[in-house]
């Protein structure tokens, strides 16, 4: 059971990348009801209270502080085995009310996305001080629009040239884990740009190979990471 | 050519310019004036601002809120001596948030020309940029244009074009929200390394179609600016 929080306030992109455009969010007894995709996968987004596609979110900091708390205490996600939240790139008010508000939930940690070239890198060597100064682990880096291979002929060329090394050299100068390369592939972005899962649509892309191992080494970290959870409790409860 | 242009980087938490410009290791220097900005080119056509100047390590983090970013936009707007400009551009991260009510506040009394979007051709971007459009009109900004960026990739190998990330989606958003449209701007795999490397792709990639279609996009805006009032 998956549940997904978009606080990209300004940019609200995951209801049109899950296919569910357009969908409202109701209000219970028990708070707000996230968007269903899917029996397992559940959908929380700023993008469902616009009334309009093209309605703009002006708001300021406070505003979205606001907004994010508000997302983070009513929505009712009912029992979920993971939720992700997809962040904006920055280190601002999103990212501070988000380690803020979650500081005593345990969060597992940071998945951090990069494409190869030092341009971008810059950037995200700052994501992961942020990381570390906000006390939020980091559960490894991932390199977006690793390489690209032409559907006609076949030979491979990297459209975002890693020039210093990309997402692998800055993951091991900065001595955190790195967790794979997704090379591009035109039919991801048409995916997202139609609200289909494109490991579904595409299952014997490359692509699709990298994703799923990626997402197992997450996996692998959080089940670790929660038995070594109930194996500390279980140490207290005994003595 | 031979215009005197002032870049003001108001990404805070992701400053890239002075890099672009391979001159990320330069100080800001203070006149009796204010702050000057640093000087790309000998003849001190160019000129930049950017917070990645103030930072010591490249690592470190700008872990702002809005205020403290909206405190830092208003000086730089203020302070920095530019002198005499023929344009000033001012580079914005994505969004409709502080950075970008807090240029637009400092600015009006100026009467800025315009905003120019920049998209990608996916729907997924072209919905983020409609929001964007909507900025503009609520805060009184004209649209100068959009241009649809990393429109096509052509193969080095066998010249077999792919729209990496889908193809037309910025000229279809131009037309539906009568903006003018400045172009479309294919990827270069040169393009990317002259930014990490702070090299001028202008002067060493002459014959790259991007290039051309940036210059194409240039003589538009300028055309465009010789026509405003």
């Amino acid at each position: 059971q998956i549940g997904v929080l978009d606080v990209d306030i300004c940019g609200p992109s995951l209801p049109k990348i899950f296919g569910v455009e357009g969908e409202q969010v109701h209000q219970s007894g028990s708070g707000w009801s996230p968007v269903y995709v899917d029996d397992n996968l559940s959908l929380m987004s700023v993008g469902f209270l616009l009334s309009k596609a093209d309605e703009a979110v002006i708001w300021r900091g406070p505003k979205k502080n606001g907004m994010i708390k508000q997302f983070l205490r009513d929505v009712d996600w009912g029992e979920i085995d993971y939720l992700l939240i997809d962040t904006p790139p920055g280190t601002s008010d999103e990212h501070l009310s988000i380690a803020q508000y979650l500081k005593e939930s345990d969060v597992d940690g940071a998945i951090v996305i990069t494409t190869p070239q030092e341009v971008a890198l810059l950037d995200v060597r700052k994501e992961i001080t942020f990381c570390r100064k906000v006390d939020l682990p980091i559960i490894g880096v991932v390199e977006n629009m690793s390489s690209f291979v032409c559907p006609k002929c076949k030979v491979s060329t990297q459209i975002f040239p890693a020039s210093t090394g990309g997402g692998q050299k800055m993951a091991e100068d900065m001595n955190v884990p790195f967790l794979g390369s997704l090379p591009l592939d035109p039919r991801i972005g048409k995916c997202c740009d139609e609200g289909k899962s494109f490991l579904t649509e595409v299952p014997d892309s490359p692509a699709t190979q990298a994703y799923k191992q990626i997402m197992s080494k997450i996996v692998e970290y959080c089940t670790k990471r929660n038995e070594n959870r109930e194996s500390d409790s279980g140490e207290m409860k005994t003595n | 050519a031979g215009k005197k242009v002032g870049l003001l980087d108001v990404d805070l938490c992701g400053p890239s310019i002075p890099r672009m410009f391979n001159v990320h290791q330069q100080d800001i220097h203070q006149c009796s004036e204010g702050w000057l900005p640093v000087f790309v080119d000998k003849e001190q056509k160019l000129a930049l601002m950017s917070i990645g100047f103030l930072v010591e390590n490249e690592q470190d983090a700008i872990i702002w809120r809005g205020p403290k970013k909206t405190a830092m936009i208003k000086q730089f707007l203020k302070d920095v001596v530019w002198r005499d400009l023929d344009y000033l551009i001012i580079d914005t991260p994505p969004g409709t948030t502080d950075e970008h009510i807090s240029a637009i506040e400092n600015l009006k009394a100026y009467n800025p020309d315009g905003a120019i979007l920049v998209t990608t051709p996916q729907a997924v971007s072209v919905g983020d940029v409609k929001r964007e459009i909507t900025f503009c009109r609520k805060t009184h900004i004209p649209v100068i244009g959009l241009i649809e960026n990393m429109s096509g990739f052509v193969c080095p190998n066998c010249t077999e074009c792919t729209n990496v990330f889908s193809k037309g989606g910025g000229q279809a958003l131009a037309k539906e929200y009568h903006v003018p449209f400045l172009g479309c701007i294919p990827l270069d795999p040169e393009l990317s390394k002259s930014c990490d490397e702070g090299k001028d792709f202008v002067e060493h990639y002459e014959g790259s179609p991007t290039l051309q279609a940036i210059q194409k996009v240039v003589d538009r805006l300028v055309k465009i600016d010789r026509d405003l009032p």
